[in-house]
């Protein structure tokens, strides 16, 4: 007992924890958190319990990767399948890096609702966007280094729009590749980054935050009509505090119960769902890939197909920038005044707006009506039920159908690609003119096929869609709505 | 434990101007000699080296009339590229002489684009861009036709340049 006390003293003669640490640990925090609002103060805890579940997990699964490209791939397969624990710890790394997305959103969220981003906090907001930022290039670059076909060409994809940047856009392009393509070098540099670089940043960062965090407090649960005044907020806060408890060990059991709470869950989802990827092999002459990125990035794919190409450019690289932007000028713009979501309608209806954009984004990211199923034409045989009914004309029309890849972007009952309307019933909405017309000189997002059939494939091809209409409807003898325009387009001309 | 922090400025003036000057010469310099070096390494990749020419076999190989995925090296490969120093292209033979050698990404956002021979079109599985077998745009996001290697015949066999990767701003 007396060894265990001269030790301590010992240390605590060099250390003065009593002197720096301990009042710390003890700051006051507001009283309410207490009560069960203090619930809502746990996300950034969990937040940070996650990043470090990330540092060490990524430490240990950096003692085997191999950083070039030569031998990912093969190091990731060593970690799945040889060493102990490997694909558990890749999966734990690969859901912790989702939960902290989530848990950052979460958490600036709550921030945002219950504005506690106002005075005088608005720089800790803004080291939180910074952090934002910083987490989400690691889960890119974090990505990339699951060398995989898919991180290959989600690289090429994102050097593509990158070299869309007005005159700076090849040297870019360079510096990100680390040279010319995409090889050993450009593995090495996003290890770099996602290893050394961004968890610096991200440290430091950090760092600040807290500081923040205990040098201006925790912002009080809001009260309706008791708005934030620069003038006697410090004042009142002081007060308050006064009453306060100490965030030792109070607040902390909270923190505590939730983060476990975090932590389970993530080795629970890794351990059901086991580790992602990596898929197929990065070969760039295996071109049969259809690269997808990871969820978080999924608006932003959605984005590139469905922006018009005279906005695209912009969209995909100027919307991220102004979107952080505009999270940095959030407390400038409303850094004082009512803090309570229901006096501020209008940051409610911001968040119910961006997060109703970001999962529709999402959803079509993740469903992606407009990609070809590029197999459809050779693995997706015209339905049974359609072909036991065709002449012999008809017939050919349908295999004119497959040959010419119709199916990869028109489906039949269903089955095949999604990016142009579904056939099943064409016969009741074209005439045999429109279709010609639609086959030969295409439109909207079809190709024009005039040189890619002959007539003869054309009058089966159209032989044949005209028969696909339900029994006992006759073919469609409109014109189609385009020509219908034409011919009954309001006479007020005199 | 509280120290109180120093008051005392040192007596000799002279000397001590003298000092800092050194310090803040000294480090401008000590800044710039690690300094250029580090900055120097980083941004070299952006000294571009030029694409090489590369045999892409003998003219026999391409029968007229047909659009083909041959795979090559890339001539800019370097130690531990492994599968990715690999470059793929289509080598279009339209007649005798006329050759198209189109990259296989896409102009879009350089997904690979798939050839269809039956459909005589190429198609990005990414967002749906199409191209004619002469490369020229059919429709979908691409705002132009496939990229396109400068080649050459030379002695019975087809020479391509080939090294970068092709983008908007630094097409084929
Ligand atoms: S990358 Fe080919 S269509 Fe977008």
């Amino acid at each position: 007992m007396k060894t265990i006390k001269q030790v301590w003293d010992w240390l605590e003669h060099r250390l003065e924890l009593r002197d720096s640490i301990w009042p710390v640990m003890r700051h006051p925090v507001p009283a309410a958190l207490a009560k069960p609002i203090g619930w809502m103060y746990v996300f950034g805890s969990m937040t940070l319990t996650l990043l470090m579940l990330q540092i060490v997990t990524g430490v240990c699964l950096a003692m085997i990767y191999q950083p070039t490209a030569a031998d990912a791939y093969a190091s990731l397969e060593y970690l799945n399948y040889e060493a102990p624990f490997g694909w558990l710890l890749r999966a734990i790394h690969y859901w912790s890096a989702t939960g902290m997305v989530v848990m950052l959103m979460v958490h600036m969220t709550q921030v945002f609702l219950m504005g506690a981003f106002k005075y005088p906090r608005e720089l800790t907001w803004l080291v939180g966007v910074g952090l934002l930022t910083t987490t989400l290039v690691l889960a890119f670059t974090g990505q990339v280094l699951r060398y995989d076909g898919d991180s290959y060409w989600g690289v090429s994809v994102a050097v593509s729009a990158a070299g869309r940047v007005p005159l700076a856009g090849p040297s870019i392009v360079h510096l990100i590749l680390g040279g010319e393509y995409i090889g050993s070098e450009t593995l090495s540099r996003f290890f770099t980054l996602h290893v050394f670089i961004l968890p610096g940043l991200l440290i430091g960062l950090l760092v600040v935050h807290l500081y923040l965090v205990v040098k201006r407090g925790i912002s009080e649960p809001p009260t309706p009509g008791e708005p934030v005044d620069k003038a006697t907020y410090d004042e009142e806060y002081e007060k308050l505090l006064e009453k306060g408890i100490p965030f030792f060990p109070h607040a902390l059991y909270r923190d505590g119960v939730a983060c476990a709470m975090a932590v389970l869950i993530v080795v629970g989802l890794a351990v059901i769902f086991g580790p992602k990827g990596p898929g197929e092999i990065p070969d760039p002459t295996l071109i049969h890939a259809e690269p997808r990125p990871d969820w978080y990035f999924l608006p932003v794919f959605a984005m590139a197909a469905l922006s018009p190409p005279s906005m695209e450019t912009f969209l995909m690289l100027g919307l991220p920038v102004i979107g952080i932007l505009a999270l940095a000028a959030v407390p400038f713009v409303a850094g004082s005044g009512e803090r309570s979501a229901r006096r501020r309608p209008v940051a409610v209806l911001v968040v119910l707006v961006t997060f109703v954009t970001l999962m529709v984004l999402g959803w079509y990211g993740a469903t992606s009506p407009w990609s070809p199923d590029m197999e459809a034409w050779s693995s997706t045989p015209v339905p049974d039920g359609i072909v036991e009914k065709l002449t012999p004309l008809e017939l050919q029309g349908a295999v004119v159908f497959q040959n010419k890849c119709c199916r990869n972007c028109h489906a039949l009952e269903g089955a095949g690609g999604k990016r142009g309307p579904d056939l099943t019933e064409v016969g009741i909405r074209m005439n045999p003119e429109a279709m010609v017309r639609q086959v030969v000189q295409g439109g909207g997002n079809m190709p024009a096929y005039a040189q890619q059939m002959n007539s003869a494939e054309v009058t089966a091809l159209v032989a044949f869609l005209v028969k696909l209409r339900p029994a006992g409807i006759p073919p469609a003898a409109v014109p189609s709505a385009a020509a219908e325009s034409l011919v009954a387009a309001p006479t007020d001309a005199p | 434990m509280t120290h109180s922090p120093s008051t005392s400025d040192s007596p000799d003036e002279e000397r001590r101007g003298l000092l800092q000057w050194s310090a803040i010469v000294l480090g401008a310099l000590a800044t710039a000699a690690a300094g250029v070096p580090i900055v120097g390494f980083l941004l070299g990749p952006l000294r571009k080296r030029e694409d090489q020419w590369t045999s892409a076999g003998k003219v026999e190989q391409f029968p007229i009339g047909q659009t083909r995925l041959i795979d090559l090296e890339n001539p800019l490969h370097s130690l531990g590229d492994g599968d990715a120093g690999k470059i793929a292209v289509y080598v279009r033979r339209a007649d005798e002489e006329k050759f198209q050698i189109f990259a296989i990404n896409c102009t879009h956002l350089g997904c690979p684009v798939n050839w269809l021979a039956d459909a005589g079109l190429f198609m990005c599985p990414c967002h749906g861009g199409v191209y004619y077998e002469d490369g020229s745009h059919a429709s979908g996001p691409p705002p132009r036709g496939l990229f396109q290697y400068e080649h050459r015949l030379e002695k019975g066999a087809l020479l391509v340049k080939l090294g970068h990767l092709p983008t908007l701003q630094q097409p084929g």
